[in-house]
């Protein structure tokens, strides 16, 4: 427990020395906003960044957090100040079904946290059904309840939908549907199918941009089946005591039907504006805030996540290297201890990578801390495992030499063993090196910035070309630290050995 | 100079060595002779704290080896293994040097060493710089050589030093260890299965069956008056051998 801790305080060390944040101390108050990894949380979010900068505060949006539960824990830990929430996932998610998803209810959990809720922006975001208008029209079909009439349609739903309880099983027999033949399949093939005429019926979120894309009618959900999803924006107590940030959350209250939330999701998802942009239009129009927020060029950008993800791996790296090497001396030399500290480092591999960035927030927030703290321990193991074998295979003979000429056990680790076994021990930080380069990019799920920016944001945004502004620097990036490592080879592996 | 006062060693339930006492005395060259398993490098790793007795102690000119002292009296011991355990990483001279720079000595009196053990090993030029990969097992052997007598010690240790050499470069560099023996007047101790070996270069000769000592002789009354009748045999077997290996 001491020795993880102990870790931790190295690394918020060495981090601390090597990144320059953005929220440096004694600056103006600032507010920052968080967002989820999907279109509408991160138009959400700058809506909020674009509306709080016009009282004149700083504004900082960590955008595209990988889910709810990061950015819940980020707001406990007071790393960020706002985010936009729908109803239904505090309620259901995030108070995992205690707390009924009323507003009153939800107000009074969050406030016992230390939060605070708004009314809702205006829009649900909640699930739905929906066919195209000029399908719909000719059967005459508004509400749920009316498939019924019809078994002989094509339903289709995504797969999550086919099988949650309370979705399509609890919508069958809330509504007693006939239709037996439901497919399953990707929910952006679902449009296409839809389209095609191959499927009449799917599921859709409410407020999704392809709805108006593919000119589709949500059907009412007549029997009150899907539980509530409205958006709301939840902030901690702190910002109450800055009346112009509360007086920009009362009018950003009910603001947003669902007609301009959809057309905002079409504008950025479909037409590929800019999150930044699209917000700034939507306050201009309907709250009269002249907001300029810019949004960053690809220059900027490359060089900011650059910047980020040689800061995630070296510092994770340097402190991995310092930690596993004397790890794995110890291991070669107490076979007993060695098997625990590898079985350790070991188990520490399986952990899914996300599963323990959001295990770190609650003790190290969001951003850089945790995402380093996770690489450093994913290094552990190829540097420890290669440093414990290079030295235990070192010939006995050898060692035995270095014995007999009475060269103490401090000096024969540096002077005879380090060097023989330089080789294993290069080779596993090159290792831990390259795996790092690819890790770093899930980084991004916890507002760490990095390559896995623009890649996160190329998958929601379906848009290649920002998947590959983050993916083929951090293959170039990993083909370097390859012939880095070779280069270094050279210099560090003794030319007797090379030989 | 070196002692076994009822020194034994076992590993497991095997006794490798009963409890033994042998007088090395100074300045004279001892061989350690007897088929494989019978102890002599056991033997040998006691007398350089390679490893302690279980009953009985080793010493070291009167003074009792022990855990704490056993550094400072390697430092006052060479050590030359079959294959000559060189660091690959190391060039020759590093290799023979390492442990006078560990201690601290000045380069001007490393390279002056450096010139005589040369000479005296009759090195050829230009091998100092060389890696253990480059060197030959001659070479190699005679590097070995150099780095055990690097700190001038004042007793040798050799386990096989010719054992993994080919015959021609075997005979060339027995010669030239009995003349470095014969110059130095060191306590050598050296553990050999080949009786030609020990004839030729020892003063005397501990012959070892099964973890005990035999008989202790000198190479010639050995061959005339074996103890007893495992001596007898190994010796016949011995001459048998040479006289084959001569012709041949």
């Amino acid at each position: 427990m001491s020795a993880r801790v102990g870790c931790g305080a190295l690394t918020l060390m060495l981090l601390s020395s090597a990144c320059t944040s953005g929220e440096s101390a004694g600056a103006a108050p600032g507010v920052v906003v968080g967002s989820k990894a999907f279109t509408e949380s991160v138009i959400l979010g700058e809506v909020m960044a674009g509306a709080f900068a016009s009282t004149g505060a700083r504004v900082e949006h960590r955008r595209q957090l990988g889910g709810s539960l990061v950015l819940w824990n980020a707001l406990l830990a007071d790393e960020i100040d706002a985010y936009v929430e729908y109803t239904g996932t505090l309620g259901e998610e995030i108070f995992g079904g205690r707390v009924a998803t009323d507003l009153a209810a939800l107000r009074q959990a969050v406030t016992a946290e230390g939060l605070r809720i708004s009314a809702p922006l205006g829009f649900a975001n909640t699930y739905a059904i929906g066919m195209l208008r000029q399908v719909a029209d000719a059967l005459g079909i508004e509400t749920i309840s009316d498939l019924a009439s019809y078994p002989e349609l094509q339903l289709g739903f995504s797969e999550g939908f086919m099988q949650r309880q309370d979705a399509w099983p609890g919508l069958r027999a809330r509504y007693s549907l006939p239709h037996r033949d439901v497919r399953g399949l990707n929910h952006d093939l679902a449009y296409r199918a839809l389209e095609a005429g191959e499927l009449e019926v799917t599921d859709l979120y409410s407020t999704d941009a392809e709805i108006r894309h593919y000119d589709l009618r949500i059907l009412t959900d007549d029997r009150d089946y899907f539980p509530d999803y409205r958006a709301v924006i939840l902030y901690r107590a702190e910002l109450e005591s800055w009346p112009a940030v509360v007086d920009v959350i009362e009018r950003l209250q009910g603001s947003i039907d669902t007609a301009s939330m959809v057309e905002m999701n079409a504008a950025s998802q479909i037409e590929r504006q800019p999150e930044t942009d699209v917000a700034n239009r939507f306050l201009q129009r309907q709250l009269g805030v002249a907001a300029d927020r810019v949004a960053a060029g690809f220059g900027d950008r490359l060089w900011d996540n650059t910047l980020d993800h040689l800061g995630l791996v070296i510092v994770s790296l340097a402190a991995a290297i310092l930690v596993a090497l004397p790890l794995g001396m110890l291991a070669s030399r107490r076979p007993r201890l060695g098997r625990f500290v590898l079985s350790a480092t070991g188990i520490l591999q399986t952990i899914p990578s996300l599963a323990l960035l959001v295990f770190l927030i609650p003790p190290l927030g969001i951003g850089a801390p945790p995402a380093i703290v996770a690489l450093f321990l994913y290094s552990l193991l190829p540097i420890v495992r290669n440093t414990a074998t290079g030295l235990t295979s070192i010939p006995r003979g050898l060692l035995e030499s270095a014995d007999a000429l009475g060269l103490p056990r401090g000096a024969r680790l540096w002077r005879v063993e380090l060097p023989l076994a330089s080789r294993p021990i290069l080779a596993g930080i090159k290792t831990a090196a390259v795996i790092n380069v690819g890790t770093a990019t899930l980084g991004a799920l916890i507002g760490a910035g990095g390559y896995g920016q623009p890649i996160l944001a190329g998958i929601r945004l379906n848009n290649t070309a920002l998947i590959l502004e983050g993916a083929i620097p951090a293959a170039v990036l990993a083909l370097f630290v390859q012939g880095a490592f070779d280069l270094l080879e050279r210099l560090i592996v003794p030319r007797g050995l090379r030989l | 100079m070196l002692e076994l006062k009822g020194a034994s060693k076992s590993f497991g339930d095997t006794v490798a060595l009963h409890a033994t006492e042998l007088r090395l005395p100074q300045s004279q060259i001892t061989a350690l002779i007897g088929p494989s398993g019978c102890g002599k490098s056991t033997l040998l790793r006691l007398l350089n704290g390679l490893l302690f007795p279980d009953t009985g102690e080793v010493c070291f000119d009167g003074e009792r080896m022990t855990a704490s002292n056993v550094q400072a009296l390697r430092r006052r011991m060479g050590y030359v293994i079959q294959d000559g355990g060189l660091f690959p990483h190391l060039s020759a001279a590093d290799n023979i040097t390492l442990m006078a720079r560990f201690l601290g000595w000045e380069s001007a009196r490393i390279d002056q060493r450096l010139d005589e053990l040369a000479q005296l090993t009759r090195l050829r030029p230009g091998l100092l710089e060389r890696f253990p990969a480059e060197l030959s097992g001659g070479q190699a052997q005679r590097i070995s050589l150099m780095r055990a007598l690097m700190l001038e010690p004042e007793v040798l240790l050799l386990d096989e030093p010719l054992a993994a050499l080919d015959p021609m470069i075997r005979s060339d560099l027995q010669e030239d260890l009995r003349a470095i023996f014969r110059r130095l007047e060191t306590t050598v101790v050296l553990v050999t299965h080949d009786l030609a070996e020990p004839v030729y270069i020892a003063d005397s000769v501990v012959l070892m069956r099964a973890g005990k000592i035999e008989q202790v002789a000198t190479g010639s009354d050995l061959i005339s008056a074996p103890a007893n009748d495992f001596v007898r045999p190994f010796v016949r077997a011995q001459r048998y051998l040479q006289s084959t290996e001569d012709s041949g």
